[in-house]
């Protein structure tokens, strides 16, 4: 097995657990632990992809790592957006789950 | 497809339609709110002035303008391109968008003597940021870049959503959050294998090269889920209602009438610019099935809801589905493909303009009333004419009713589906048209009736005249004439002479 290989299946088997972890959990934190997990493993298919040197016969195409660092900024930033969400959440309500049913306030309409 | 030049006569206009707002939005963070209200509301008319320029250059050249950022073409170099639809959807997100800055001024105004407002800051920042970050969807030439345009939207558009702070709107917003961010790692899986396959992701260099293969299929799966789930697609909708709901007026109207917008045109660049080598029999109908059940479900949801504003969202949730029965209704090089896509755009266009104008009459009506409840809207049609006025023009172009765009829409998608023999797609097109007519009659049955209404607060007229606007642009959709459809043909893969 080669490492490009290996680092396929790696990146393959995290897609996996975090697409899991992403519809499985109720809980918003483990959500995005889930949604990094995935960002991993794509991170870790655009390394494949820059190893193979898909663009012009490059040995190493450094076209794909200038995307996965732009994509690791972006994954950063929403992780950020998200956590800064669940803790407002945390403050405001005291209660982070999305399960309507577990959400004790009920919208009754009035205008804010 | 059309071969690249590296730029344009004028191509250099759609740099400035896109760096004008977004350097609105570092001034606006840097100026502080009551700034940042000015420069929103002063960039709107300029904004538009580019926009119609694109739109006129493009007309006249009768072909795309495009940009090679830096002088370097494609593919070591990224690529703007404005082609007829791009140019018509600049000019309509500029219309939407200053439309709604005007109607915001009332209630995102830094009030005297407050140093700085947190909900203004933001919300002047935000649209602003959606701006800069939609002109990059329509213009943006390669797939990656396109896919941070396609993450700046979603991150303006996520605190639009919670800008008042109440838990309920957190939630809403994070949840928005998450089915983005599904959305967007499931794009971006997509744009790697396309870039391991091809070693590019400009736009119309893909389309010379992708052919058939397995890895094209998958490809082509993963960034039509993660764009399903942007858009709200049936059954990936769950996020849409509570979001849009809860947004303010001016807010929603953006998110339900543009932003939504946003990831359908990168759904359709996807299918009909980059992917015409595949084979669009089965796609196109699976796509166009998850339409006609967001239409079923959205409609009879719409139908059910007790609170005005959660009605006009389900109904964003219905009329996103009209617009997937572009790919089965365009695809390939029919006599009938120029129906269907005139019938998909317009579409866009349509329900940009009428729920952009729902959405902030359904504001005035929950500020005057103090309560959006249908059940509580007795007489209140006679208090606020004009408000119900804008409801009752946005619903007409839902409907599909002439003369509005929405009938120009329908009736075009009702001509593609006939010609070519799909007559199937026929059957939610206008299902859909009467349920549309059932949650309209909900709202404006109650507001009619005999009564009394207890108006709290009396809106501005200008703010009722400028949703009033809106559903009178929507209106006149059905208006435009045939250079208009020609116009949205320009640069279109197998459009009449430009076979690839």
């Amino acid at each position: 097995m080669n490492p490009s290989l290996l680092a396929g299946l790696v990146g393959a088997a995290l897609v996996g657990l975090g697409l899991y972890g992403l519809i499985a959990h109720p809980h918003p934190l483990r959500k995005l632990l889930a949604f990094n997990l995935v960002g991993s493993g794509v991170f870790l298919v655009f390394g494949v992809v820059a190893r193979r040197g898909a663009a012009a016969g490059y040995a190493f195409d450094p076209v794909p790592q200038a995307m996965v660092i732009t994509g690791i900024v972006v994954a950063f930033a929403a992780s950020a957006l998200a956590v800064a969400l669940i803790l407002r959440l945390a403050v405001a309500g005291g209660d982070v789950s999305l399960d309507p049913q577990a959400s004790g306030r009920r919208d009754d309409g009035e205008a804010e | 497809m059309i071969a690249q030049p590296a730029t344009t006569p004028g191509g250099f206009l759609l740099v400035l339609a896109v760096l004008l707002p977004a350097a609105g939005t570092l001034f606006s963070f840097a100026l502080g709110s009551r700034a940042a209200e000015k420069i929103a509301l002063g960039l709107t008319p300029v904004g538009f002035f580019l926009a119609c320029l694109v739109a006129m250059k493009v007309a006249a050249a009768g072909a795309p303008i495009a940009y090679a950022i830096g002088g370097l073409p494609p593919p070591l170099g990224i690529a703007l391109r404005a082609d007829g639809v791009s140019a018509v959807m600049m000019v309509t997100a500029s219309i939407i968008v200053a439309a709604a800055a005007f109607y915001a001024r009332a209630k995102f105004a830094t009030p005297d003597g407050v140093e700085e407002s947190r909900g203004a800051l933001t919300f002047w920042i935000m649209i602003q940021a959606i701006w800069a970050a939609l002109n990059l969807i329509f213009v943006g030439g390669d797939l990656f870049n396109l896919y941070v345009a396609l993450e700046l939207l979603t991150f303006a558009a996520v605190p639009l959503v919670c800008i008042d702070g109440r838990p309920e709107t957190l939630a809403a917003a994070l949840r928005y959050l998450l089915f983005a961010l599904f959305g967007s790692v499931s794009y971006l899986l997509g744009v790697a294998l396309l870039y391991g396959l091809y070693g590019t992701l400009d736009i119309s260099l893909l389309a010379q090269r992708v052919g058939a293969a397995p890895m094209v299929w998958t490809a082509a799966a993963l960034m039509t889920a993660g764009l399903l789930a942007k858009t709200a697609l049936f059954p990936l909708h769950l996020w849409l209602p509570p979001a849009h709901a809860n947004a303010p007026a001016a807010a929603s109207a953006v998110l339900s009438g543009l932003v939504v917008k946003g990831s359908f045109f990168l759904a359709l660049r996807l299918w009909f610019y980059v992917l015409p080598a595949l084979p669009t029999a089965a796609p196109g109908a699976v796509l166009g099935a998850l339409g006609a059940l967001a239409v079923i479900f959205g409609s009879v949801l719409a139908l059910r809801q007790a609170r005005l504003k959660l009605l006009v969202a389900y109904s964003t949730v219905a009329q996103i589905g009209y617009l997937f029965f572009v790919f089965p209704l365009a695809a390939g090089a029919h006599v009938w493909s120029p129906l269907g896509w005139s019938g998909g755009v317009m579409q866009i266009l349509a329900h940009a303009f009428a729920k952009a104008a729902m959405f902030l009459a359904a504001g005035l009506v929950a500020e005057a009333l103090g309560h959006d409840r249908i059940a509580g809207f007795r007489g209140a049609a006679r208090a606020l004419p004009l408000t119900f006025l804008t409801l009752g023009l946005g619903g007409l172009s839902l409907m599909g009713l002439p003369p509005t765009g929405g009938f120009e829409a329908k009736w075009l998608m009702l001509r593609a589906a006939a010609a070519s023999g799909q007559w199937i797609w026929s059957l939610p097109i206008l299902g859909g048209g009467l349920l549309a007519g059932g949650y309209v009659y909900r709202i404006l049955a109650p507001a009619l009736a005999d009564g009394e209404a207890a108006i709290q607060a009396r809106p501005e007229r200008s703010r009722e005249a400028i949703a009033l606007g809106l559903a009178v642009i929507a209106l006149a959709l059905a208006f435009a004439p045939q250079g208009f459809f020609d116009f949205l043909e320009i640069g279109r893969p197998f459009a009449s002479g430009s076979a690839p």
